[in-house]
């Protein structure tokens, strides 16, 4: 049975059959309709992350399916109550399915291991978040039309951002990519990340302080925010948090064709103004995101 | 060295000095009924002073712990008095219940019964990685 609990479960061609899937399904909604009639998604979010749980539920609901599941509003009752192997062995018998957030970093691991049903990881804590990260692929190959020749610009919180490690990790396996991390110092990509990915797959990169240095070089702009929860202090948190405001202004260097996605909720990183540039795709992204959960949906029950 | 005082068993020898105890509790020695002795700050000439454990009884020893925590030992398995055979100790690829995760946000920190595996993801750098969460030890 598969899993879905870090990106690297995937290979790239099980990755870009999922985005052909995933653009059929937009092309011919009807067709997908029924797909999954008579099935199951469990949504259990240990966490909550309201986005998230309803673009699954949607993803779920247009394919024919039902879903069922629960949020916790408060996290730390994960700590108080059933073990996650207790819980996912009684919930396989209630879903075909599951898509689970947990707060503490590898619990969907433990999930899989004791589970009769495939998992899906949809977030746990600074770990892995595989369906942003498909989210993200579809949308770049959306926008550009290949996952291959493109100069990726990473912006923000470097260090602590898994979105972005999980995207440099996917985006490395394809042909002639570049990176240019801008972060502050303190938030630099950790070495870790240079030497097993990038350097790995003799990815060229450059590191910079600001926006403006490579910008009329990337074909994509990839914004994060700077989270609070990271942080041990609040001077630093608030001193770091608007390091990076992307503005209509900035943009005028950039190219013309230029794609700014961003994970969202965004905080101050991109001015609203920019919302419509058309080169602004964030809110594009979180469409894509609902199309790829339904062709990983269908992969995982091996639905053709 | 003197392993009279072994007839058949492990001399775990070059062990750094001050690890002899933490590879006694790891491998739970004190729950063994034969002869066990650490010997402590003996002189050594490659490391100046080294610690010394010698069990007697040809007990299924766990090498791979003393390989984590100790990678320079060296395990004499003694037979009939004799020194039979000279133990090399390779880095082990996961290790089971020996250290302990400290990462605050790992699964490991609330989950029930869940052992504790680290797994050596750089063999360069001797870099072990939670296989949970994947912090590094260290
Ligand atoms: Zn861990």
């Amino acid at each position: 049975m598969k899993h879905l609990i870090d990106i690297k479960d995937l290979s790239v061609d099980e990755i870009d059959e999922m985005i052909k899937v995933a653009k059929d399904i937009i092309n011919h909604p009807e067709k997908y309709s029924h797909k999954c009639d008579n099935k199951i998604l469990a949504t259990l979010f240990f966490e909550p992350s309201t986005r998230t749980r309803l673009s699954f539920e949607s993803a779920m609901m247009r394919l024919g399916g039902k879903v069922l599941g629960f949020s916790e509003a408060n996290s730390s009752s994960v700590s108080k109550g059933e073990s996650v192997s207790d819980t996912i062995r009684v919930v396989g018998y209630y879903s075909d399915i599951i898509a689970m957030r947990h707060p503490k970093e590898g619990a969907p691991y433990v999930a899989s291991s004791n589970s009769i049903v495939p998992i899906i990881n949809a977030g746990d804590g600074g770990h892995n978040h595989p369906t942003q990260t498909l989210t993200d692929l579809m949308t770049i190959s959306s926008e550009k039309g290949h996952l291959d020749d493109l100069t990726i610009g990473v912006c923000g919180d470097l260090k602590f951002g898994r979105t972005v490690h999980s995207l440099i990790n996917a985006m490395s396996r394809y042909k002639n990519i570049k990176f240019v991390l801008i972060s502050p110092d303190e938030l630099k990509l950790p070495d870790y990340v240079k030497s097993n990915v990038l350097d790995k797959c003799k990815i060229k990169y450059y590191e910079t302080n600001t926006i403006e240095e490579y910008l009329p070089k990337l074909d994509i702009l990839y914004m994060t925010r700077v989270q609070k929860e990271r942080f041990f202090n609040e001077e630093d948190y608030k001193r770091l948090k608007d390091y990076y405001i992307l503005t209509k202004d900035k943009l005028k260097i950039a190219k013309k064709d230029l794609c700014i996605m961003h994970p969202l909720p965004r905080v101050n990183e991109i001015a609203t103004e920019v919302d419509s540039d058309p080169r602004a795709k964030y809110f594009e992204q979180a469409n894509y995101g609902r199309f790829i959960r339904m062709a990983l949906i269908l992969k995982m029950l091996n639905i053709k | 060295m003197n392993i009279d005082s072994i007839k058949n068993g492990f001399v775990i020898d070059h062990i750094d000095s001050g690890k002899g105890m933490i590879i006694y509790e790891k491998l739970e020695l004190n729950k063994l009924d034969c002869q066990v002795a650490i010997i402590t700050n003996a002189k050594s000439k490659k490391k100046g002073k080294k610690d010394i454990i010698k069990i007697d009884k040809k007990i299924d020893l766990n090498i791979d712990t003393i390989a984590f925590i100790n990678p320079d030992a060296t395990i004499n398995v003694v037979e009939d008095d004799k020194i039979v055979e000279k133990k090399k100790l390779t880095l082990p690829e996961t290790i089971v219940n020996v250290a302990t995760c400290k990462n605050p946000r790992c699964i490991t920190s609330i989950e029930r019964d869940l052992d504790q595996v680290f797994i050596l993801t750089d063999k360069e750098k001797n870099i072990y990685r939670c296989k949970y969460c994947e912090s590094s030890l260290k």
